[in-house]
C-alpha cells in the first residue's frame, strides 16, 4: 500500500514533480500514465528513495523513504526502465548478486531463482551471460531480480519498452499474477493499451501535476469520451507528448 | 560489511571475465615494462659497446704542421682522415663526431718550448658522440704527458717533480650501488603500474556502471552505500597489487638476461626484498584506487573518465623526474610524502641500504592515511542524487 501526499521536487528552475497525491491498493495494479517529461520516473524515484523529495510525504506500508530508506528498500522491488544487467555475468548471477545483496542466503536464493525460472519461463537462457540478451530476455531477468526477494510492493518504470507481443502478453501475464498473489503493484508508462490492459487505476500525470485519478470506466465519465485516448487527451489538454 | 564482500566477489567475478580489464590491469604492465627496460638496457648497452670497438677515424686539419703527433695518434690506432674544407660543418652535420685542428702557430710554438694550440671539433650535446671525443682527449693528453716528461728529463729534471699531486681513486660503490638506472626506473614503473592497474576498474565500475544504467538499480538495494563503494575500491586495490606484484615477479624472472656486467650492476631481486618492495609500495595501491574512483564517479559515461585519467597518470610520474633532473639526499620529512617517500625508499631497498624501520612506518602511515581519507570521500559520494543520476 503506497499513499503519496503533494509531493514536491525541483531541479533548479524545473518544477519536475509539483504536488502529485495517490494511493496504490494491494491486490491492485496502479498506472501512472503520462507523457514524456511528464515526471513520472522523478516520482518513482522519490518512492524508492533514490531522490529526496523537496515536500510532501509517501508512506509505502506506514514507512517513509526519507527516514526508513533500508527498510522500504526491502520490502520494494524495481524494474527500472534501462534494465542495467551485467553482461559479464549470466542470467542467474545477475538475480543471485541481487539476492545477497538482499542478505538470503545460498540456498534460499537457489530455491527462489528455480521458482522464477519457472513462472517467467526463462530455463533456456538462465546460464547463458545476458551479453547479447534480446530484449524480452532481458525484461524477464530484470523482473526475476527485482522480485528475488519477494517483495510486496512493486514498481516497473516502463516494463513494456521495446517489447514484441509475445513478450508484452507475458509480461502482463505475470503482473495479473502478482495482484492475484496480493501485491501492490505500481508501473508507469506513456502507452495507453497497457494501462487499458491491466491497470485497475490510473493517474493521469501531466507537467508534474495529477490530471485524473480513477478507474478506466470513472475517467471515461469525467471526460465524457468512449475511448480512453480521447480521455487522455482532453484530461492533460494537449495532445503533447502523446506520440513519443 | 555483508553486502560489501558480496560486492567485491561481484566485482572480482565481472572483470576477471572482462578481457580489457586483464589486459589493462594484469598483462599491460607486467608485461611491457621489464621488457620495456630490458630492451632498454641491451640498446645502451650494445651501442656504447660498439662505439668503444670502433676504429677511429680522425679527420685532422694542417696534419703536416705536426707530423710527430699525427704518428702518435696513428700509432694508437687512429686512422687520420684527409683534411676537410669545412670541419665545423662537417661536425654539425653529424658526418664525424670530431676534428682536430693543428694550427699554423703549431710548429712555431712547439720550437720554442711554448703550448702549442690543437684545437677539438665537437659537439658533447650529441650523447652519441662523447665515446669518440672522449677518446680523441685522452690520446691527445697522453702525447701532450709523454712529451712532457721527456723534455723535463732532457733538461736533467725528474718529471716526477711536474705532479706534485698524485690522484688515486678509492671507489666505495658496490656494484648494487652502481645500479643507477634501476634504482630510477623501478620505482617510476612500480609507481605507474600501481595507478595503471586501478585505472580500467576504478573507470568500469563508477562511470562504467553508470553508463551502462545498472548503478540506480544496484543502489536501490538495502545496502549501504558506502559499503558499496568500498567493495568496488577494495576489488579496484586487489587488482593494482596483482598488478604491481606481477610486475616484480616478471622483473625478476626478466633481470637475468640483462647485459649487467658493462654496467657494473649486480641486480637480483630476491623474494625478501620483492615482499618488502611490495609492502613498501601496497599503500600506494589503495592510495590511487580511492583517487581513480574518486575522479571516475563524476564522470557520466567510460569516456568521460578516460579523459580524466590521462592527466592523473602524470602524478605517479612526477616524484621519479624531479629525482632524475634533481637528484637529493633522502630526509625523513620526505617519508611523510606519498610517492616521494615510496621512489626514494624502493631506490635504498634495491642498493641494499639499511634504512631506518620509523621511515618505512611514516611512509606506509602517511600514504595510508591520505588513500583512507580519499576512499571516504568516494564512499559517501553517491549520496548526492545528482552524482547518481547525472547522464541519464
Amino acid at each position: 500500500m503506497i499513499v503519496v501526499t503533494d509531493l514536491r521536487k525541483s531541479f533548479g528552475e524545473v518544477k519536475a514533480v509539483n504536488g502529485i497525491s495517490f494511493e496504490a491498493r494491494d491486490g491492485e495494479i496502479t498506472g501512472l500514465l503520462g507523457p514524456n517529461g511528464a515526471g513520472k520516473t522523478t516520482t518513482l524515484r522519490m518512492l524508492y528513495s533514490l531522490l529526496p523529495p523537496d515536500d510532501g510525504r509517501i508512506l509505502i506500508d506506514g514507512l517513509d523513504p526519507t527516514r526508513d530508506a533500508m527498510e522500504i528498500k526491502r520490502t520494494l522491488g524495481v524494474v527500472p526502465d534501462s534494465r542495467g544487467l551485467y553482461s559479464r555475468l549470466t542470467a542467474r548471477e545477475n538475480i543471485a548478486y541481487y539476492g545477497e545483496l538482499h542478505g538470503m542466503s545460498r540456498r534460499q536464493i537457489d530455491a527462489r531463482i528455480a521458482t522464477l525460472v519457472d513462472t517467467l519461463d526463462m530455463a533456456d537462457f538462465i546460464d547463458r551471460r545476458t551479453e547479447g540478451f534480446s530484449q524480452g530476455q532481458r525484461v524477464k531477468v530484470a523482473i526475476a531480480r527485482a522480485m528475488v526477494h519477494e517483495p510486496q510492493t512493486v514498481l516497473m518504470d516502463e516494463p513494456s519498452n521495446g517489447l514484441d507481443v509475445m513478450s508484452t502478453r507475458a509480461l502482463r501475464e505475470y503482473v495479473r499474477g502478482l495482484r492475484r498473489d496480493g501485491h501492490s503493484v505500481v508501473l508507469s508508462t506513456h502507452i495507453m493499451q497497457e494501462v487499458a490492459a491491466l491497470c485497475d487505476r490510473i493517474v493521469i500525470i501531466a507537467k508534474g501535476e495529477v490530471a485524473a485519478n480513477g478507474t478506466a470506466d470513472e475517467l471515461l465519465q469525467r471526460a465524457g469520451c468512449d475511448s480512453l485516448e480521447d480521455a487522455f487527451v482532453k484530461l492533460i489538454g494537449s495532445e503533447e507528448g502523446l506520440l513519443a | 560489511m555483508r553486502g560489501l564482500t558480496t560486492v567485491f566477489r561481484k566485482e572480482v567475478r565481472e572483470n576477471v571475465r572482462d578481457r580489457r580489464a586483464l589486459f589493462n590491469s594484469l598483462l599491460l604492465g607486467p608485461l611491457l615494462f621489464p621488457l620495456l627496460f630490458v630492451g632498454m638496457m641491451w640498446f645502451l648497452e650494445s651501442a656504447e659497446q660498439e662505439r668503444a670497438e670502433q676504429t677511429l677515424e680522425l679527420p685532422v686539419v694542417g696534419a703536416h704542421y705536426a707530423p710527430s703527433l699525427i704518428r702518435f695518434l696513428e700509432q694508437q690506432g687512429a686512422v687520420i682522415q684527409p683534411e676537410p674544407e669545412d670541419p665545423e660543418a662537417m661536425v654539425r652535420a653529424q658526418e664525424t663526431p670530431v676534428v682536430i685542428r693543428i694550427l699554423p702557430e703549431y710548429p712555431e710554438q712547439w720550437a720554442a718550448g711554448l703550448p702549442a694550440p690543437v684545437e677539438v671539433i665537437m659537439d658533447p650535446s650529441r650523447q652519441e658522440s662523447n665515446a669518440a671525443i672522449r677518446r680523441v682527449k685522452g690520446l691527445l693528453l697522453g702525447y701532450g704527458q709523454q712529451i712532457g716528461s721527456l723534455r723535463l728529463q732532457l733538461r736533467g729534471v725528474s718529471p716526477q717533480l711536474a705532479s706534485p699531486v698524485m690522484l688515486r681513486d678509492v671507489d666505495l660503490s658496490t656494484p648494487k650501488s652502481r645500479a643507477i638506472l634501476a634504482v630510477i626506473f623501478l620505482p617510476y614503473v612500480l609507481m605507474i603500474t600501481a595507478f595503471t592497474g586501478a585505472t580500467h576498474l576504478a573507470m568500469d565500475t563508477t562511470a562504467g556502471e553508470k553508463e551502462r544504467k545498472s548503478l540506480e538499480p544496484l543502489l536501490i538495494n538495502p545496502v549501504p552505500r558506502w559499503q558499496i563503494m568500498t567493495g568496488k575500491m577494495l576489488t579496484t586495490t586487489v587488482f593494482a597489487m596483482a598488478s604491481l606484484a606481477l610486475t616484480l615477479v616478471s622483473f625478476r624472472i626478466v633481470l637475468p638476461y640483462m647485459p649487467i656486467g658493462a654496467f657494473g650492476m649486480d641486480l637480483t631481486l630476491g623474494l625478501h626484498t620483492l615482499v618488502k618492495i611490495l609492502l613498501v609500495i601496497s599503500p600506494v595501491a589503495i592510495l590511487a584506487a580511492a583517487l581513480l574512483t574518486l575522479l571516475a564517479s563524476f564522470a557520466k559515461s567510460y569516456r568521460e573518465a578516460q579523459s580524466y585519467m590521462g592527466l592523473v597518470i602524470l602524478i605517479p610520474m612526477i616524484p621519479s623526474l624531479i629525482f632524475m633532473a634533481n637528484p637529493v639526499k633522502a630526509e625523513a620529512w620526505m617519508m611523510n610524502v606519498p610517492l616521494f617517500s615510496q621512489n626514494i625508499l624502493i631506490g635504498e631497498i634495491i642498493r641494499e641500504e639499511s634504512v631506518a624501520l620509523s621511515w618505512y612506518a611514516v611512509s606506509i602511515a602517511s600514504t595510508l592515511v591520505i588513500g583512507l581519507a580519499l576512499a571516504v570521500v568516494a564512499a559517501t559520494l553517491y549520496n548526492r542524487p545528482r552524482l547518481i543520476f547525472s547522464g541519464s
